[in-house]
């Protein structure tokens, strides 16, 4: 059945549409992510504007950080002091990553900075999960510990100035380090159509050691906001954020996720992560492909002002 | 169909009242093409007869050609080059005033229905409506842009030409059938029929129509537009709403 998306100014099969965002749904579900990183190549592929496609992930990801937030809150997953440091830098991030998207539109070199940071992004967090969970994998056969705190060795971020604790983490670090950190995932946001929970994850664990029960919910919490806020600035400064669209995927979406949570639990988290570093190298490689291969057709028009 | 007897009832009451030697009535099945949730393309027919003194029919008949422009608007056609191993976009030219539909139908080929120079100067064909690129950024003017844009938009269905939907029904009274795709863009078409006859142009009347957003498209559309930091908010708490629904709809307690 086809319906007609009013920005994006053209109609679509409703199903497909559902249908996309019930499958990434399901595999965000299962992993614990936003699932933008998936859901914005595939409506950019099926035919959907890019600024569309990227502006309107936020609301998407929005519809399923508060599912996972709420259930979080409610076994006490979610550290709201981290949440809310995050969360600053995060806004600053987003309206910087909005100013360069308009910029890089008018341009003409949107596309091509997606798909180039597309490449870099995943191409390094797919290597860099992949890696670790093949890491924990040989060791786990070896009979060893997977992954080992080392104590007493200090990173040069720990040493940095205005430092706060976290009592629900446990940590007492500089605001310095989550605040960039936080702020350059906004940024890739915002730009990339992405929650960044695939980075922020990772991040928060290997390099703060946020204990892993706080980590999916403290960035979940963050997430639901830092999108809310790209939904609100797309909308107000490109005008490229399609309700219908959004909805659609965020019935899909939820419904896939709920499935596919039930799904990861029974996933042992080697193999998990493996699998997860696996899917983000296949987006990565697609976008590769996408930029090496001579394109059958040179040329593209894009509609810079019309008359009604 | 009642649109389409209603053209015809007026075309036959208009008829008479033109007494030219050589004029012509013309109507459309439609003026408003509203887009509802289910567009995906509409089909509009266009009628016309050509009034003549009695015996004044020439012996070869009419050649007719249906001109459809929609909104124009500026375009930027870009060309991808490789940068190493990568491609990505580095050239490019700019257009205005581009119609943002075209659709040239005749009952034969233009060819044979006037000489190239004859339809340069009355602007038929899809070529013609084309203007020139503008210059800007001192680039030289290189035709392989200005095919790209005719051929990439010939691919989306929004430039057509055909030499045969344009039919004549009887001697002096033809129909045309326009085909908008689902991606036709919102605004006025002008729709300009022409009447030739022995490679020369004997009458053209000029017709119109809208392509709108109805209900709730054009209440999206105009609200993301106009009050756009609200429609952002809005979409935003929707979000919201939607997902707290789903987990009390899941909630498995």
């Amino acid at each position: 059945m086809e319906i007609y998306l009013p920005i994006a100014e053209m109609p679509i099969d409703m199903f497909l549409i559902l249908g996309m965002g019930m499958t990434v749904g399901f595999i965000s579900g299962m992993f614990g992510i936003g699932g933008g990183f998936l859901l914005t190549p595939l409506l950019i592929f099926v035919g959907i504007p890019a600024a569309v496609a990227v502006a309107t992930q936020g609301p998407q990801i929005a519809a399923s950080s508060v599912t996972g937030s709420i259930a979080y809150w409610r076994r006490k997953g979610i550290d709201f002091k981290l949440a809310f440091v995050l969360l600053a830098g995060g806004l600053v991030g987003t309206g910087l990553g909005v100013l360069f998207f308009n910029q890089m539109r008018k341009i003409g070199q949107l596309e091509t900075v997606i798909a180039i940071a597309y490449v870099l992004l995943l191409g390094i967090v797919g290597l860099l999960v992949s890696l670790e969970s093949v890491k924990a994998l040989l060791a786990s056969r070896k009979g060893g510990k997977g992954m080992r705190r080392q104590a007493g060795r200090h990173h040069w971020y720990e040493g940095l100035p205005w430092k706060m604790r976290f009592h629900r983490s446990g940590l007492y670090v500089s605001l310095i380090p989550l605040i960039v950190l936080s702020a350059l995932i906004g940024f890739a946001g915002a730009v990339l159509g992405i929650g960044g929970g695939f980075i922020l994850v990772p991040a928060l664990i290997y390099i703060f050691r946020v204990p892993p029960q706080i980590v999916v919910g403290t960035s979940l919490f963050q997430i639901l906001f830092t999108m809310i806020a790209a939904t609100i600035f797309h909308a107000a400064t490109n005008q490229s954020v399609d309700l219908f669209l959004a909805l659609l995927l965020m019935v899909g979406g939820v419904f896939g996720a709920q499935f596919g949570a039930r799904a990861g639990a029974n996933l042992r988290g080697e193999y998990f992560r493996l699998l997860l570093g696996a899917l983000i190298l296949i987006v990565a490689a697609r976008f590769a492909a996408d930029l090496v291969t001579p394109p059958r057709e040179m040329f593209s028009v894009t509609p810079t002002e019309t008359v009604r | 169909m009642s649109a389409i007897r209603k053209a015809f009832l007026l075309a036959a009451l208009l008829a008479p009242l033109e007494a030219a030697a050589q004029s012509l009535v013309t109507a459309l099945s439609t003026d408003r093409v509203p887009i509802l949730s289910n567009f995906t393309g509409e089909r509009i027919a266009v009628f016309g007869v050509i009034q003549t003194d009695a015996g004044a029919r020439p012996k070869d008949g009419w050649d007719v050609v249906v001109s459809v422009r929609g909104p124009r608007g500026a375009v930027t056609v870009r060309r991808k080059d490789n940068v190493g191993p990568m491609w990505l976009n580095l050239d490019a030219r700019n257009y205005i005033a581009i119609p943002s539909f075209i659709s040239i139908l005749s009952n034969r080929p233009l060819e044979l229905i006037a000489q190239a120079e004859v339809r340069e100067d009355l602007r038929i064909g899809i070529d013609p409506l084309i203007p020139p690129q503008t210059a800007v950024r001192s680039a030289a003017n290189d035709p392989q842009f200005r095919a790209g844009l005719q051929r990439l938009r010939s691919q989306q269905g929004l430039f057509f030409q055909s030499p045969d939907h344009v039919r004549f029904i009887s001697p002096g009274v033809f129909q045309a059938q326009i085909d908008l795709p689902g991606i036709a863009p919102l605004g006025n078409y002008d729709v300009e029929v022409a009447v030739f006859s022995g490679g020369a142009l004997v009458a053209k009347n000029q017709l119109g129509f809208t392509v709108i957003k109805t209900a709730a498209e054009q209440w999206v559309a105009e609200a993301a537009h106009k009050n756009s930091l609200l429609y952002g908010i809005a979409t935003a708490m929707l979000a919201v709403l939607v997902g707290w629904l789903a987990s009390l709809i899941f909630r498995r307690d």
